[in-house]
């Protein structure tokens, strides 16, 4: 089922000397449960897109349609944002408490999350005892915490060193999955863009409009770390590589 | 079992060390009393003019003798707290209201720079003829030295807040209040504490600069009246406990700090 629509959709950044065109004309559709990814070389404006659907960011032109009333939108951004006074609990516990949604039973939810994903034992720690993984699958728990009906993902694993960044990009897949839940993904990392998505959306330069869109169609699809290495996986590569080296130049 | 004798020697070392600068901390401030005790009472230097580590002892025993000793510790104590206090209560609400608009930072932005590089202390006989010759001018004019730069230290700070920190709030559509409460004055207290240091000296030198012109009691008017009956003894007393009560006020925020800090 179609849960939003991007039509027609537009920014545009303006400075005293001049008039920046960020989007242009973006037509996306986005089903329930479905995983984006959108990719684009940087400074095109793909984190724009996410802002604009957050409401953090106006837009110039056209219009989003969600179907379904009231939904509720969730954000996780490049770095983790914790709070470093808090402990993992509370900084899980932000978003309620801000939204005056701090119920027994929402409360149990979030350390249900918490249990699931292994951070169980380190409710009360700070943020800086954690490693760089676990304080994104803790920015992730954040998030879930005020049941979105939509995440979205600005380059969540861009501060985390390789190693890290495949092992919690199969955390973090693994728990959209689990929870059931539509995510928008920003990344200028092709590999990581594969390995996840079931649609990947490529961007142009600026002004940014839609290149061309992928199914992601593999036998036997899994985790990202798995897909990496599915015999369809180097297709996608070099066709997506393609045709962001056709509008660098 | 080496390494664990490697430690200790490691350990060891750390503390000589440690304990030699408090001992040579201690060996100038003796060498430099005594070496002033023995000019003097060799006439070397003018002990009428110089005074003398006895004179000062004896000074601060007859003051203790005749009471008087601790009123006057105690009304530039009083004048010290109620300016600090004051000023570390508006200068942050201060701050609080130029980060909540804006546009009344860019507004302000010129008049507060005026009014910091001007030398309040121009104001003093103005403040005296506003506020009369008394306490109130003393703490008015504490007040407008320190406030100024507790203002401008903390809306820095404030305006500095991690950016991330306060999208994130925003994507949970918290209020401007919120994202104040919850991200902007937690992140903001090691800033405070810091202003509050700087806070402390300015407060003293506006309450010593507002007894030296107005007081009748005060550590500051002991300065000025000792000068004006050239009782030398006397304006060094003077400064000595100010000094001493400048460190115990220092250090009351430095174990404050500690407290605050500790806590993530």
């Amino acid at each position: 089922m179609q849960l939003l629509q991007l039509k027609e959709l537009s920014k545009n950044y303006l400075t005293k000397k001049q008039v920046i065109c960020a989007l242009k004309n973006i037509n996306i559709s986005i089903n329930e449960n479905e995983f984006i990814v959108l990719v684009g070389p940087s400074g095109c404006g793909k984190s724009t897109i996410l802002s604009i659907i957050g409401d953090l960011e106006k837009k110039s032109g056209g219009k989003i349609e969600f179907n379904k009333k009231n939904i509720k939108v969730g954000y996780m951004f490049q770095e983790d944002a914790l709070l470093p006074w808090l402990n993992v609990l509370d900084n899980c516990m932000l978003g309620l408490k801000i939204q005056k949604r701090v119920t027994e039973e929402n409360k149990n939810y979030v350390k249900s999350l918490l249990k699931k994903y292994g951070l169980e034992s380190f409710e009360k720690s700070y943020p800086k005892e954690l490693s760089g993984g676990m304080r994104q699958r803790v920015a992730l728990i954040r998030t879930l915490a005020t049941k979105p009906d939509i995440l979205l993902l600005d380059e969540p694993f861009s501060a985390l060193d390789y190693q890290t960044r495949i092992t919690v990009s199969d955390d973090v897949f693994k728990i959209i999955k689990e929870e059931e839940k539509t995510a928008i993904l920003v990344t200028h990392d092709i590999s990581e863009a594969i390995s996840m998505a079931d649609k990947v959306v490529v961007l142009s330069n600026r002004p940014s409009i839609v290149k061309k869109i992928y199914d992601i169609k593999m036998d036997k699809k899994g985790l990202p770390s798995e897909n990496r290495k599915n015999e369809k996986f180097n297709f996608y590569y070099k066709q997506i590589w393609k045709d962001l080296d056709h509008y660098e130049n | 079992m080496k390494t664990n004798d490697e430690h200790k020697k490691y350990l060891k070392k750390i503390r000589l060390n440690s304990a030699k600068v408090i001992f040579f901390q201690i060996i100038i401030f003796v060498l430099f009393i005594t070496l002033w005790q023995i000019l003097s009472d060799k006439g070397i230097i003018n002990s009428f003019l110089c005074s003398s580590p006895k004179k000062v002892i004896n000074t601060i025993i007859s003051l203790w003798k005749s009471n008087d000793l601790f009123t006057h510790i105690w009304i530039t104590l009083k004048e010290i707290l109620i300016s600090f206090g004051l000023g570390t209560i508006i200068g942050i609400l201060f701050a609080a209201f130029l980060w909540w608009s804006p546009f009344a930072s860019k507004v302000l932005d010129p008049y507060l720079t005026i009014i910091n590089s001007l030398p309040k202390v121009s104001l003093g006989p103005i403040i005296i003829i506003w506020a009369g010759a008394n306490q109130n001018s003393i703490i008015l004019m504490a007040l407008l030295i320190s406030v100024i730069s507790t203002i401008i230290s903390v809306y820095v700070g404030f305006k500095q807040t991690n950016k991330i920190n306060i999208r994130l709030l925003q994507s949970f559509k918290a209020n401007k209040f919120q994202i104040f409460t919850k991200v902007v004055l937690p992140s903001n207290i090691n800033t405070i504490i810091s202003s509050l240091k700087i806070n402390l000296s300015m407060t003293f030198v506006g309450v010593i600069m507002g007894e030296l012109l107005v007081s009748k009691q005060g550590l500051g008017y002991l300065i000025n009246y000792g000068s004006q009956v050239f009782n030398t003894s006397l304006v060094i007393t003077g400064v000595v406990l100010l000094g001493i009560l400048t460190s115990v006020l220092y250090f009351l925020i430095l174990f404050i700090e500690k407290k605050l800090k500790k806590e993530w």
